[in-house]
């Protein structure tokens, strides 16, 4: 099976006056993945959304959906895709069905379909208990999952979800998570923006982490993880007065320096292999140490090792 | 499995985007203010508290101040769609509209399709009012629905004003004191509830400048007179310009958001 691209993204540009907010980003998404934009607040993130889904005109560069320029065949490209913004944006003052009702309608569905389309979605979303309750009692859950319902009224091939799980109790989280991948699993394509990495490193098959505008890495989770640094092992060192003697023991052994914070050392492993000599080493110095732990490197390390700070 | 769907004609999505502002209405109670208790009250108030300094009593002071207040309900009905505009851009709602595949003025016409029905409620509301006050013009029945008309005209052409103002706007709050405010000095200073005889030399200048005394005047004359005068066809050809300019402006405010 050849992978087809969902989106083809090339030299979109787009000025706030003299601020470059996107400056100059290409990348591709392919059919059936998750892809993660990732930035800090401000990167940029929201803009190139707001491009992707035509809500925005780009300076300059182009967008493909599916193969249909987003300036040219604008009208149908909306078709393809469903887009949850980062704010649920229902109605308030009316009904959970009538915003289904609405929002079907306004697809383009005819009436039955549209009562159908509706009842399925408020089983699929478990919001038929309040289906036609005023949406001012919802939880901020029911909220997202009514706000998600309505972007898939279409059964899009890509869904757009700007920062889906903002704000959310880990609970409600979980379970946006689990749609989420119901809905991959389904085969549709999903662009998700975050700030959360463990949400990114969950869900995301691909990232771009974005940054003053500039795309300025792509890769799978992995990928970046294994490019920022491997794993680190920690330790405490019991008596203040053997710290000077376990730094000399662990730089021995290996090639980076070794941190070191009041008591606590820290060092960088090529491989796991390289624990085992250190430990030993200290034990034979008769070195006693605590809070052992060997550090997985996060998409947290990733991240603040290719943004900058605005200041 | 794929949903059917087939790309909506203009005429459908703003009928469905009417719909969802009546809910919205309907839902909302307290939106029902300005159309139905505010002219109930309005005539009920300035009815019983004026006419007897201003007419010389309640029944001779009706056929003066039915037409002032259905105008000032029209202007309070129509700078009520500014707001509400405002609300809908600044909640994100209008960028998932955007964002569908439907026709792009539809949520701008479904909003003042459903003005035309809250003028419409305001109209009925104030002259209900009237009648139920002692109100009976010599002219028949079929004038009145005639001086509705033109009132409800005038109000929707109006509308769009305020719609535009609320595209143009930083934000609700902003909209509603501004349209207050136009509300008040521009039913105020006119005709609406006082004779302009009674005005001192600038106030009768003024209110030979605002527009509303043409409407008022209109309604009154027709009224008075059971056929279509001079001044009537004066105001319909105004709100025509109103609508021809205003509309394409709102619709490139609307565009430009």
């Amino acid at each position: 099976m050849t992978t087809k691209n969902a989106i083809e993204v090339s030299h979109l540009t787009k000025k706030f006056g003299k601020k470059l907010a996107v400056d100059d980003v290409s990348f591709n998404v392919r059919q059936g993945e998750v892809f993660g934009l990732l930035g800090p607040n401000g990167a940029g993130k929201t803009t190139t959304l707001r491009m992707l889904t035509t809500l925005l005109k780009a300076d300059a560069g182009q967008v493909k959906i599916f193969g249909h320029d987003t300036v040219k065949e604008g009208r149908l490209a909306r078709s393809l895709f469903g887009l949850t913004g980062q704010y649920a944006v229902v109605d308030e003052d009316i009904s959970a069905r009538q915003n289904l009702m609405i929002f079907a309608r306004l697809n383009g569905l005819s009436r039955p379909d549209a009562k159908q389309r509706t009842t399925e979605l408020l089983h699929e979303f478990s919001l038929e208990n309040s289906a036609d309750k005023a949406l001012k009692d919802f939880s901020g859950g029911m909220r997202r999952r009514l706000d998600l319902a309505v972007s898939l009224i279409t059964r899009p091939a890509l869904i757009f979800l700007d920062e889906p799980t903002t704000g959310l109790d880990p609970r409600t989280r979980t379970q946006m998570w689990d749609t989420i991948r119901h809905l991959v699993q389904q085969g549709s394509t999903i662009v998700l923006t975050t700030q959360y990495l463990d949400e990114a490193d969950q869900l995301a098959d691909n990232l771009a982490i974005i940054d003053h505008g500039k795309l300025v890495k792509t890769g799978t989770p992995a990928e970046l993880k294994q490019q920022i640094g491997g794993t680190r092992l920690n330790f405490t060192v019991d008596r203040s007065t053997q710290v000077g003697a376990a730094v000399k023991l662990v730089a021995a052994q290996v090639a980076d320096a070794v941190q070191q914070t009041g008591q606590q050392l820290s060092v960088r492993l090529t491989q796991m292999a390289q624990a085992a000599p250190i430990l030993t080493a200290l034990n034979q110095a008769k070195i006693t140490i605590s809070q052992l732990a060997v550090q997985e490197p996060s998409l947290d390390d990733v991240f603040l090792n290719l943004t900058v700070g605005k200041n | 499995m794929d949903v059917q769907t087939h790309s909506g004609n203009l005429f459908m999505n703003t009928a469905t985007m009417a719909y969802r502002n009546l809910l919205k209405t309907v839902h909302n109670p307290d939106r029902f203010m300005d159309v139905i208790i505010q002219p109930v009250m309005f005539m009920l108030m300035f009815g019983y508290l004026f006419g007897g300094a201003i007419a010389g009593g309640v029944q001779a002071y009706l056929p003066t101040i039915v037409p002032g207040i259905l105008m000032q309900t029209m202007l309070s009905a129509a700078s009520g769609s500014g707001a509400q505009i405002r609300e809908d851009l600044d909640s994100g709602v209008f960028d998932r509209f955007k964002s569908l595949p439907m026709a792009h003025v539809a949520p701008l016409a479904g909003q003042l399709f459903a003005d035309s029905l809250r003028l419409l409620m305001a109209t009925v509301a104030s002259l209900t009012t009237g009648y139920l006050m002692g109100w009976r013009p010599a002219v028949g029945f079929g004038w009145v629905v005639a001086i509705a008309g033109l009132a409800i005209v005038t109000g929707w052409a109006l509308s769009w004003l305020f719609a535009l103002l609320g595209l143009l706007a930083k934000s609700a709050g902003a909209v509603q004191s501004v349209s207050l405010m136009t509300m008040l000095v521009l039913s105020f200073m006119s005709n609406a509830f006082v004779p302009l005889k009674s005005l001192t030399k600038p106030l009768q200048f003024i209110a030979h400048l605002n527009p509303v005394t043409y409407v008022i005047t209109a309604i009154r004359q027709i009224l008075a007179t059971g056929s279509w005068t001079h001044e009537a066809l004066l105001v319909l050809g105004v709100d025509l310009i109103i609508v021809v300019i205003f509309a394409p402006l709102a619709v490139w405010a609307y565009d430009r958001n």
